[in-house]
């Protein structure tokens, strides 16, 4: 535990310590707030439910670019040399980094809630639904940070660790979708429509916090942060 | 401390360490050497854990590497070729990064940090991030971090590539003030290094240890007869004649002559100094100017040389032999 805090609070620092999350907060903000309220005065209507539905594509080019520095850079530096000889486990240093760039994309959805703030000054949204959105943001936002952070395992090169991520979350995106559903063979149908990274956001979107759906994400989390643990420990074998 | 086993790893058809085997002990500075690609970073990596060997074992302060990895971790100070850090951290920030990870308690942290700040001269830099620095600096910050914990052994690679001069022998000096109580483990591919720092040599070549011991040892393994070096004043065929007569003496080559100066390379099988003193008498009882009297010394490259390619003495081209040591020349009237 001890050292799982302490390479969170080396990684997060890191982030604040260059542009990085300063950018990040700035373009996610600004970005999502005009895509929303470009469309939210036709509507007439004070809900927030435009926000939320744009949050899978958005976090599709913002969260791999957030992980993707994670551990390719430190074995293009070749300071994982120094970090995985230290005396802590890899499992330790996945989860702490993990949790880092958790923490970066927290403190930027913390700043959005001004966008719900304005909404209700507005008229009168439903709070129930907003709260169940952001919970839904940060789970299927914890999903895509452990597939970029896995795909920055696999490389030391940023900008491949990027395009990895982008596809990976993009493909497990897309699976979900309703286009995909409807052309894909009925037996793929439940695989596909549970493994959408999507579909669990979206039933909470409607406000119902299932506890499947949190063992959705909790599950990809895992898988992704434990093949993540793998790839790093790969190394002494090769 | 550190005892190594049979130790082998390949990376996919390349055998990079095959079947090495030493140990070292506190006390000692064992300087790893050999040429670029011969082994020395992986053997650095497998005892440091950050790779697994494919066959063999290794015991880092009792430690095996890989059933106890982190306790062997703990005990270590390492220092990765090219000293890699992190460019965005200050200098004081990272160093108390290490120090938190490498569990000093709180209350100790300052005195240690004080400490290693000191060792390594950072007093300067210490406002500074880490991307701002020299190289000279940053490798001095990779050795901080790698001595913060006080480990008994310290394990660096090339710790003094890309130094300038001063900085190269502060560090020398510094690795020789560690290796009085503690072990160090350094690879360098610089001699005159090894022989400045080390009390032992490891000479490593295609991943195996072709050479173990002080540099005196090695020098006694190379050197299969003695040889002297001997100049004399006068006509080359009546010394030549002279000398080949003496006791003890097995070969004698003209090699120059230069004003009447005639030099002789000397073969014997025989002590040293023995052979010397008959040499000196034979030039007092015939009258001749002796102008030059010395040993070969066989230095680290020649060592290196020999166990590297195989070459023997003679093959290769030698270089000057040094007349600071050993000189016993004279002249007479």
């Amino acid at each position: 535990m001890q050292n799982i805090n302490i390479i969170f609070k080396k990684e997060f620092r890191s982030y604040f310590n260059s542009p990085i999350a300063y950018i990040f907060i700035t373009f996610f903000l600004g970005i999502s707030s005009w895509l929303f309220f470009q469309t939210f005065f036709f509507g007439n209507q004070a809900e927030m439910r435009g926000f939320f539905g744009l949050m899978p594509w958005i976090f599709l080019f913002f969260i791999p670019a957030v992980t993707m520095k994670l551990w390719a850079e430190e074995k293009k530096m070749g300071t994982a040399e120094i970090l995985m000889t230290l005396p802590i486990r890899d499992y330790e240093v996945v989860i702490g980094k993990f949790l880092a760039s958790f923490g970066l994309l927290a403190v930027s959805v913390l700043f959005s809630i001004a966008i719900p703030i304005s909404v209700a000054l507005l008229g009168d949204p439903d709070e129930g639904t907003i709260v169940c959105g952001y919970i839904g943001l940060l789970l299927m936002g914890g999903a895509y940070l452990a597939i970029g952070l896995f795909a920055s395992t696999l490389t030391e090169n940023q900008i491949i660790a990027f395009i990895i991520g982008i596809t990976t979350c993009f493909v497990l995106l897309i699976i979900g979708t309703d286009y995909v559903l409807f052309s894909a063979p009925d037996w793929l149908y439940p695989i596909f429509s549970y493994l959408g990274l999507g579909v669990h956001y979206s039933s909470i979107l409607r406000g119902v916090i299932d506890s499947r759906d949190i063992i959705y994400y909790l599950t990809i989390m895992g898988f992704f942060l434990y093949i993540s643990t793998l790839m790093v420990e790969s190394r002494k074998w090769r | 401390m550190i005892e190594v086993k049979e130790l082998t790893k390949s990376y996919g058809p390349t055998l990079a360490v095959n079947n090495v085997s030493f140990n070292a002990n506190a006390g000692e500075v064992v300087g790893f050497i050999g040429p670029n690609g011969a082994g020395k970073t992986t053997t650095m990596r497998i005892l440091t854990c950050y790779l697994t060997a494919d066959a063999g074992t290794a015991t880092v302060a009792g430690f095996d590497v890989l059933e106890h990895a982190i306790d062997v971790r703990k005990n270590v100070g390492y220092l990765p070729e090219s000293a890699p850090l992190y460019a965005d951290m200050g200098v004081v920030e990272y160093l108390k990064f290490m120090a938190e990870i490498r569990e000093i308690p709180k209350s100790q942290r300052k005195e240690r940090m004080r400490t290693v700040v000191d060792i390594c001269g950072l007093e300067g830099v210490i406002q500074k991030d880490i991307g701002e620095l020299s190289k000279g600096f940053r490798q001095r910050v990779g050795l901080a971090q790698s001595l913060i914990h006080d480990p008994p052994i310290l394990i660096l690679d090339e710790p003094t590539s890309g130094l300038d001069p001063t900085q190269t022998i502060e560090i020398r000096n510094l690795i020789k003030d560690i290796g009085q109580e503690k072990l160090v483990l350094f690879s360098t591919h610089i001699l005159p290094e090894v022989a400045a720092t080390c009390s032992r040599i490891l000479m490593i070549n295609h991943g195996q240890i072709v050479a173990n011991g002080t540099l005196e040892e090695l020098v006694n393994q190379v050197r299969s007869e003695n040889i002297l070096h001997v100049a004399i004043k006068g006509t080359e065929d009546e010394i030549t004649t002279k000398l080949r007569q003496l006791e003890g003496i097995t070969e004698v080559t003209p090699v120059s002559t230069d004003n009447g100066i005639v030099r002789y390379e000397i073969a014997s099988g025989q002590d040293i100094s023995d052979v010397s003193s008959t040499i000196f008498n034979a030039a007092v009882q015939n009258r001749w100017d002796l102008v030059e009297l010395n040993q070969e010394s066989i230095d680290l490259e020649q060592i290196f040389l020999h166990y590297t390619t195989g070459q023997t003495r003679g093959t290769y081209p030698s270089p000057k032999p040094e007349s600071n040591e050993d000189v016993d020349s004279t002249e007479e009237e």
